[in-house]
């Protein structure tokens, strides 16, 4: 999924309100809305189910084996559960997932030091036309990678880098410089400029600030940035499918591979590598949801 | 002294930042605008065969004539069309999907949080891991041998829902957008929520004090302040949605005239040597999401001058 | 100061494992830096099935021709060869390609050729003595500009309809009739579609259009066939234009879920006894053979109507690259793809062995349906009727001439005069079914020229 920026007006919200969910007052009469309110609960619960759906057949699907692949035992729970899904799965998605592992860290860590670098100097350090530069580079999240595509290919080709991991690394990069930067710079505006003000008065130059000041205060931002890196790097398809293949590439093609580019379906085997190959970014999500969201956010996160 | 103190203190003020900048700028400018700029040319020209992409047949300059074969052929005239149905689809789901939800979860609830987490946790998937359940989903079979939602419809009794999803060669597409809409509505809500979130709580008590009905609190105090955000989650899932391509390889096939979008096709006239076609769909995609998103950038960009 | 160090061992970690996954990526190519014709890579997408089956009886009597040649199996799989092929089009680009790749013979590899990427192999056709092994059609049609790239392994006729007795009898029609036209074949669908099964089995994209290729040859016989890929015949042509209503007309005896299948999964449809044709090629049979399936009593098989007599053929074959590393391995290959054991052991393998004479449909006596007759025999001619050039589904260049022919379809639909065209297929006034839109609505890829057709109204 390509990453998706957080509009500096949210931003600005969030800036203004800071604090977890505050507390609605509660209007006088409070048990006139009984029904409303149970009205309210039946909808999100309807609305939770129907999220689920996908969820509950990715994990009943994967423990079937084929003999319960028919159509009339589609949803049905399964007689035998068994493993052999898992192990068809593991056995051909698990070395992408390795070399997914190795792309996405180094990418997120680059593209992290990048853009905490350009966020700092386009908030704290006006030059001229600072913000001019900072929304061209912007721009560059929202573009559509096909209008680069063709000439990337020949670049790539010509500047000889290896095809598969080598290249998505560097293409990580280079894409996730928008967003990154977005996102730390945000984050530093709402840093106190006193902070800033008192180094340069004690006469740190540009350098020291950052290091020794603005870094060490960065570590939330780092944390948000990191994580929304990883998994937009580790979802993304288009880059994996112009510049790897199913055997140096990473999950997401070698899963389209593996689920799409058999002769035969074999669904079962299909959800059980998604499940697989899912489950790095799902945990990260389940574990440090709150900087993840903060990251939809860019910018307000608690530490 | 050639150069001026104040002129000297001046550098020395803005000439680290640069330097630290200097990096991305570089790597921005080039990748993005420098690339660009080549694919533009590129679409300038008539390589649409193996040979020209190795230099063994010539390349000339046929300056627009690739877009207006594109853009008068019928096959490309579907593909927008499909682009189009596609946005208007998801975004209009998305957004209404997510303001509801960031409406339910406004007001305090149990279990917020589970609520907020379960809504949400889709955009961690990719959508190729999507798709591949998706697919199971909208399998186009109804009948004796339905399976997916069409026999989940069945055994609801709601047999008259099935339909043959993505296959069908007119509207398949907005049954792409569905996964889509599973995707990404949790965001819109996040957004709204942070919206809602924003209002200040007296506003609304001074509303209430006044006596003004729920419908009008939310019309006048709460709709307003919402619009800014209601604009940003268009501008983002609309650019997300022009460009679709993840899950039409993962659900359909490239091939696939039904769910055929421009994204797609450049892949598959890439795949057939042909440079300069790609290069030109990757423009005309490049322009309408620049018609979409450029006012916008310019916009906020006047706001924070403004600041 | 100790996050600094942190931060600082989070970026060297990260630089690591940066130099540790380039390190592992140079996995694609020949490794290592072995003695001349000490090994082959060989690339194909048989990495699965039966196919994967005929590859290893290969590689079987290559390691026994040259055992001092090691083979490497560099089989892609997945996507039916769209991975690979998109693989390999990468490869060759980055002048790194492996030292023999498979493709179908004919004008599939135009492309390669154009591109300079393929070498010329005429001289091991004299070497190996293969001009005399293989029919002269044959050659004939592996020759571009007096060269030969490539060396066929296999050779499959596309033009074949596989049936389920059991569904024809249930449906009132003689399991053993072949209808010698098409319009005696719409009786017959007409027939089981009425009696509830689907009447013909189809998959996705590729499969129907080899069903469209099938369509052409016989509507236009295999000479006007030929016609249409070397400009002889025209494309906007009403006999064209005739076999283009007939190819809707049977796509609306399809099943709804065709794009989301592929070949195996419509034959399938045959052998299960749901639908009662399927049109594919002869290397079905090994679907059939591998499930235990006889001939003649759970299946019978003829050529398409109005196709008796004429071998559209398809060959996979392989090709010696510019560049591959270990020129010497690959042509040790080649010779065992060209030799008759080697091609053999690969055919029969995958079950080619389509059962007595006796009970062949007469049609099929007068082509060799075993295919090694065909290469045993080499002097032979091996059909009454004409080898008719292979189009190749994959072959896109063609396929812009099938937009053509969509465009010149997508008139028709214009035309007032219902005779024709999209019309006359079964409407529903109310929620039409996807076969209604097939020809209609079918494409594969944008066309490159402007059609000048007026807006396009869908047919009702």
């Amino acid at each position: 999924m390509t990453a998706i920026p957080a509009p500096t007006a949210i931003a600005e919200t969030l800036k203004r309100r800071s604090g977890p969910t505050p507390t609605a007052v509660v209007p006088p009469g409070a048990k006139r809305f009984s029904v409303a309110r149970t009205l309210r609960y039946l909808l999100l619960l309807f609305f939770l189910l129907a999220i689920l759906i996908p969820v509950y057949v990715l994990v009943v699907t994967s423990f079937k084996g084929v003999g319960e692949a028919s159509p009339a035992r589609a949803w049905a729970w399964p007689h035998v559960w068994t493993l052999v899904n898992w192990q068809a799965a593991w056995t051909t998605l698990s070395p992408a997932i390795l070399r997914t592992v190795q792309m996405v860290v180094p990418a997120a860590i680059i593209s992290s030091f990048l853009g905490s670098m350009n966020g700092f100097v386009l908030s704290r350090w006006r030059f001229p036309k600072a913000n001019l530069v900072f929304t061209l580079i912007l721009f560059g999240m929202f573009i559509p990678y096909q209008a680069v595509m063709i000439p990337l290919l020949q670049l790539m080709l010509g500047l000889n880098v290896p095809s598969g991991i080598p290249s998505l690394i560097i293409l990580h990069v280079i894409y996730g410089i928008p967003i990154t930067t977005l996102i730390f710079r945000n984050y530093y505006e709402s840093v106190p400029v006193e902070l800033i003000e008192a180094a340069r008065v004690d006469g740190a130059g540009m350098l020291r600030t950052y290091a020794s000041i603005v870094l060490p205060i960065s570590i939330p931002s780092f944390v948000v940035v990191l994580i929304w890196q990883f998994t937009s790097a580790w979802n993304d398809f288009l880059f994996a499918v112009f510049f790897s293949s199913s055997q140096n590439g990473p999950v997401t093609i070698a899963l389209n591979n593996f689920a799409n580019g058999a002769l035969l379906q074999n669904y079962g085997s299909s959800m059980a590598g998604a499940l697989l190959a899912s489950a790095p970014t799902l945990l990260v999500y389940i574990l440090l949801g709150r900087y993840f969201i903060g990251g939809l956010m860019s910018g307000s996160v608690k530490g | 002294m050639l150069v001026s103190v104040r002129q000297r203190r001046r550098v020395s003020q803005w000439g680290p930042p640069l330097l630290l900048i200097s990096p991305s700028l570089i790597l921005v400018g080039v990748f993005v605008y420098g690339l660009i700029g080549v694919n533009v040319a590129t679409s300038l020209t008539d390589e649409h065969t193996s040979a020209q992409s190795t230099g063994r047949a010539p390349v000339e300059f046929v300056g627009l004539k690739n877009y207006v074969n594109l853009l008068y052929s019928p096959a490309f005239q579907h593909s927008l069309r499909n682009l189009v149905l596609y946005t208007g689809v998801f975004l209009l789901s998305a957004l209404l999907l997510g303001f509801v939800w960031a409406w339910l979860l406004d007001k305090p609830a149990v279990g917020e949080g589970i609520f907020r987490s379960v809504y949400l946790f889709p955009m961690a998937v990719s959508f190729v891991a999507s798709g591949v359940v998706w697919r199971w989903l909208l399998n186009s079979n109804q009948g004796a041998s339905a399976s997916g939602l069409n026999r989940l419809f069945e055994m609801l009794g709601l047999g008259f829902m099935q339909n043959p999803w993505w296959n069908n060669p007119n509207w398949g597409i907005a049954a792409i957008a569905l996964p889509a809409v599973w995707q990404l509505s949790g965001y819109v809500m996040a957004l709204f929520l942070a919206g809602f979130r924003g209002i200040p709580d007296e506003q609304r008590e001074a509303a209430r004090i006044d006596g003004a009905s729920e419908w009008k609190l939310y019309r006048h105090v709460i709709f307003p302040q919402l619009s800014p955000v209601a604009l940003s989650a268009v501008i983002i899932i609309g650019h997300m949605s022009l460009k679709a391509f993840d899950l039409i390889m993962s659900i359909s096939k490239p091939a696939n005239y039904q769910t055929k979008v421009p994204a797609v096709d450049m892949f598959t006239l890439k795949s057939t040597y042909d440079y300069a076609n790609a290069a030109a769909v990757g423009t005309i995609l490049l322009l309408i999401v620049a018609v979409l998103v450029v006012p916008y950038l310019v916009r906020t960009a006047r706001a924070e001058k403004n600041r | 100061m100790r996050r600094i160090g942190v931060v600082a061992a989070l970026a060297a970690a990260g630089l690591a494992l940066a130099a540790c996954s380039s390190g592992n990526s140079g996995s694609s190519g020949s490794s290592g830096t072995g003695t001349k014709a000490s090994q082959v890579e060989v690339f194909t997408w048989w990495a699965a099935g039966s196919e994967k089956l005929a590859l290893d009886a290969m590689v079987g009597v290559f390691n026994k021709q040259h055992p001092e040649v090691k083979f490497i199996n560099g089989a892609v799989a997945g996507g039916a060869g769209s991975a690979a092929k998109d693989l390999l089009q990468t490869r060759l680009q980055a002048k790194n390609p492996p030292d023999t790749f498979q493709a179908h013979a004919g004008k599939e590899i135009a492309d390669y050729i154009a591109a300079g990427q393929l070498q010329d192999v005429s001289n091991l056709y004299d070497e190996f003595g293969l001009r005399n092994a293989f029919p002269a059609e044959l050659l004939k049609l592996l020759t571009v500009d007096g060269k030969i790239y490539s060396v066929p392994s296999d050779i499959h006729r596309a033009n074949m309809v596989w049936a389920n007795p059991a569904v024809l009898t249930a449906a009132g029609l003689d399991p053993k009739a072949t209808y010698p036209k098409l319009a005696d074949w719409f009786t017959a669908l007409d027939k089981v579609k009425a009696s509830g099964k689907t009447a013909l089995s189809i998959a996705t994209t590729w499969t129907q259009v080899q069903l469209l290729e099938n369509v052409l040859l016989s509507d236009l016989g295999s000479d006007k066939y030929i016609g249409l890929w070397d400009g002889k015949t025209a494309w906007t042509g009403s006999d064209v234009g005739a076999a283009l209503a007939d190819y809707g007309k049977l796509l609306s005896y399809t099943n709804t879920d065709r794009d989301g299948l592929d070949w195996p999964d419509a034959t399938q449809q045959v052998i299960d006894g749901k639908a009662a044709f399927n049109v594919m090629g002869d290397w079905a049979v090994a679907a059939f053979t591998e499930q235990k399936k006889t001939a003649g009593t759970d299946y019978t098989y003829f050529p398409m109507p109005g196709t008796v007599g004429v071998f559209d053929f398809l060959a996979d074959s392989f090709t010696l690259p510019v560049g591959a590393p270990h020129a010497d391995g690959a042509k040790a290959w080649l010779q065992t793809v060209g030799s008759l054991e080697g091609q053999t052991a690969f055919n029969k393998s995958q079950g080619f062995d389509p059962g007595p004479q006796g009970r062949q449909p007469e049609g099929l006596q007068r082509v060799p349906a075993d295919r090694d007759q065909v290469l045993r025999s080499g002097h032979d001619r091996p059909v009454a009727g004409a080898w008719s050039g292979d189009t190749d589904r994959r072959s896109h260049r063609h396929l812009r001439r099938r937009e053509q022919v969509r465009d010149r379809q997508l008139e028709r639909c214009d035309v007032p005069d219902r005779a024709r065209g999209c019309g006359q297929i079964g409407r529903s006034p109310v929620g039409r079914s996807p076969s209604d839109n097939a020809v209609c609505g079918s494409e594969v890829l944008p066309a490159r020229t402007p059609s000048s057709s007026p807006e396009r109204k869908r047919c009702s």
